[in-house]
């Protein structure tokens, strides 16, 4: 039994015995899909044949290339996926001499993809498999945006039903037991892919840094990238010079936008209450200005007719006081007159007696 | 009963009418091409570019720019500044009309556009941020709609619908303001799932807040800027209650803009020392974004405060003009010049000249619907109806 088959078995069976990622998703201080299975790219080995682009291409009955795939020309251009080809080999030119290195979706172990895709067309799968479902697909193309390594492509040509395309990681084909392996990993002539449980791989890989030393860059690309992948690269060769960019950090996708997320339950409770809030701090501001203004305007009035009635009442009693006055004035008046009468009808009468007296 | 005027009938070979006609010709022959030939069809996007600018400008500066809405709104209803009340009408009507041209656009963007109400009804991605800008767009346009409706239901007359819903005017503004600051915010929450593609110097974990903060500034600006325009060329259906008010509006925005924009200028200095970028300012994105901190932040946020402070309305409103450029500018910085910072030149992206003519066709149906409304309807004016029940 070859090697990489037996890891092949192992894997199967550790895709059996794991546990559904999502229901793990919850769990604190997890592990890590250590028994998932993934394939290990060992770029010390990969000759540049392009065997793996054919198998991919029949596996998944993709479209015939334009150019061959016994072409080898091609790879002095640097190739991207696109709609119709899910793995590209690229060369990288080294000082000894040329280096191959394999692309295909990397099959996050949390993936930006599914992360962000709004309809959760994006499921990762228990056999590693990052998988998509076109029959809710909207096209709204975020999954491409947020992948870090530019792997979905899109079928932009498509009227009606384009979709979004990218390595399966033959999930399908596996799942219905037409394939035991991946369709790259099973037509690789040097065996520059392995595939097993992702803890195997990670051994086999530290094993083979101790078999060779000075061979490798002692690191294995994709343990740790992003979260962690379920494809990992073994390289001679730095991995910035093979294509592999290292400056991507371990947080995975939902690490980085667990914050924003984070912040819309803080707002749907919080902004009403404040804003509502200050609405009524405003309501009570203008009710208590209006009920200031009633007041100083009732004070005002009340003030203005106590003062007006005080001034009535004084220039009515200074009336009063005046008219007694008068009227005492006109009784005194009268009085002096009628006593000054009576004194003068008292003299004349003085006047006249003697001479009645006289006369008597 | 009817306000209609019949200025707009004298002839329809204006010069606007003429320049609108081809712009909208021009736009249904793309529409055609767009929906028979696809996506490849009419646009440059590739597998590295999935968003050009159709996300770029008609997403993320449309809704930038219909922030007058809720700022208006929150202004006026919930911080009591009543003076703006003629400025509420039309900040709502012209927010409506944004994002129901945001979701226009979004026909022309993806793929499947019949499909657009799937992540809202038939399978939610709640994981992501696209998930909460959709149904917080969605939410809040229905939101504006009934913030809009009473304007219909003066013009045609029907008095009961309408004061029930003024009656709910409270509840919808904050409603409106919550909706608001999310999708604002997860505009700019979008980018932070890319770390390793949008440069330095953009990328940060205050994105939401930069977009939250820089939208607020936006909505005034546009406030202003749309104020100037209206009183230009609608100025026939203005009534002095909002004439009198339209200064009080512009010197008040003007002032407030400021603040936000120092605000905005500081917040943008903490993300860049806390992310410690200071080193890129020496290189050539460096210059650039300079160039949209100083020119289109810093400078505005400075010429708001003298024109507030001389009453200098030109000023003010040449600024509001900066301030929108600027948004304009930052929104493209995040989304397409400082995206896919890493790839080599040859590789970059520039719109197809089929994707300007739809953006230039979305405003123009925007311009168009705005004056068939305001020419009608008691957006400018109160309606004697209902003088003094706001």
């Amino acid at each position: 039994m070859k090697r990489r088959s037996f890891l092949g078995l192992m894997g199967a069976a550790g895709a059996g015995l794991a546990v559904p990622a999502s229901a793990r998703a919850g769990v604190k201080d997890f592990r890590g899909f250590l028994e998932t299975p993934g394939v290990l790219f060992d770029g010390t080995r990969c000759i540049g044949c392009r065997k793996c682009e054919l198998a991919c291409n029949q596996v998944n009955n993709l479209p015939e290339p334009e150019v061959p795939f016994d072409n080898l020309e091609i790879l002095d251009s640097r190739r991207r996926t696109d709609a119709s080809t899910f793995t590209v080999v690229n060369k990288f030119e080294t000082a000894n001499g040329p280096v191959y290195r394999k692309n295909q979706c990397n099959h996050c172990l949390e993936p930006a993809c599914a992360s962000s895709c709004f309809v959760a067309a994006f499921r990762k799968n228990t056999d590693s498999a990052v998988d998509y479902d076109d029959s809710v697909c909207v096209g709204c193309r975020y999954c491409m945006i947020a992948c870090p390594f530019e792997i979905p492509t899109y079928e932009y040509h498509k009227v009606l039903t384009p979709r979004v395309m990218k390595c399966t990681l033959c999930g399908p084909q596996m799942r219905a037991g037409e394939l035991r392996l991946p369709g790259c990993v099973e037509i690789c002539p040097v065996e520059a892919m392995i595939y097993g449980p992702r803890n195997e791989l990670i051994n086999l890989a530290n094993r083979r840094f101790k078999q060779f030393p000075g061979r490798y860059v002692e690191r294995i690309y994709g343990e740790h990238e992003m979260g962690g992948t379920s494809w990992m690269y073994i390289s001679g060769t730095p991995f910035r010079q093979v294509g592999l960019r290292e400056d991507l950090g371990t947080k995975s996708a939902p690490e980085l936008t667990a914050g924003a997320l984070a912040a819309v339950p803080v707002v749907v409770a919080v902004w009403p209450v404040l804003l509502g809030g200050i609405y009524a701090i405003n309501k009570r501001k203008e009710k208590i200005a209006a009920q200031e203004q009633k007041q100083a305007v009732a004070a005002a009035v009340a003030k203005t007719k106590e003062e007006a009635e005080e001034k009535l009442a004084t220039s009515l009693s200074k009336a009063e006081e005046a008219a007694n006055r008068r009227v005492d004035n006109e009784v005194k008046k009268a009085v002096k007159e009628a006593l000054a009468k009576k004194e003068e009808e008292l003299k004349a009468a003085d006047a006249s007696k003697p001479d009645e007296e006289e006369g008597k | 009963m009817s306000t209609e005027t019949s200025t707009d009938f004298k002839s329809y070979l204006t010069p606007f009418n003429i320049v609108t006609g081809l712009i909208i010709i021009a736009g249904l022959i793309v529409t055609v091409i767009r929906f028979t030939g696809g996506l490849g069809a009419v646009t440059n996007l590739d597998d590295n570019y999935p968003w050009g600018i159709w996300i770029s400008f008609d997403l993320l500066c449309g809704v930038a720019l219909a922030a007058g809405g809720y700022t208006t709104a929150a202004a006026c209803y919930v911080f009591g500044f009543k003076k703006y009340q003629s400025a509420v009408r039309p900040a709502v009507l012209t927010a409506f009309l944004g994002y129901a041209l945001v979701v226009l656009a979004l026909h022309y963007d993806v793929g499947r556009p019949w499909r657009l109400p799937y992540p809202i009804f038939v399978q939610q991605g709640t994981t992501s941020l696209l998930f909460e800008v959709g149904l917080c767009v969605f939410l809040y346009l229905t939101v504006l709609f009934l913030e809009f409706l009473p304007t219909l239901f003066e013009w045609k007359g029907w008095k009961k619908l309408r004061d029930v819903l003024v009656k709910m005017t409270l509840v919808l503004v904050i409603f409106g303001v919550v909706l608001s600051t999310l999708h604002q915010s997860s505009l700019g929450a979008l980018y932070t799932i890319a770390p390793s593609k949008l440069h330095p110097l953009w990328y940060s974990a205050y994105l939401p807040v930069f977009f939250f903060v820089s939208s607020i500034a936006a909505g005034l600006s546009m406030v202003i800027f749309e104020g100037t325009l209206s009183h230009k060329y609608l100025h026939r259906m203005m009534d002095s209650e909002y004439n009198r008010n339209h200064n009080d509006v512009i010197l008040g925005f003007a002032k407030g803009c400021s603040w936000v924009l120092f605000g905005y200028f500081a917040l943008k200095m903490i993300g860049l020392t806390y992310d410690n970028n200071w080193h890129y300012l020496a290189t050539g994105f460096g210059v650039w974004f300079l160039v949209e901190l100083l020119g289109f932040v810093a400078l505005p946020a400075f010429l708001f405060a003298v024109g507030a402070r001389d009453n200098n309305f030109p000023l003010i409103k040449w600024t509001a003009i900066l301030t929108v450029l600027g948004i304009v500018l930052n929104r493209f910085n995040v989304s397409l010049v400082a995206f896919n910072y890493h790839l080599p030149s040859e590789d970059r992206y520039f719109p197809h000249i089929m994707e300007i003519i739809i953006s230039v066709f979305i405003v123009t149906v925007g311009i168009v619907a705005f004056r068939f409304i305001s020419t009608r309807m008691p957006v400018f004016f109160e309606h004697p109806d209902y003088k003094g029940q706001h």
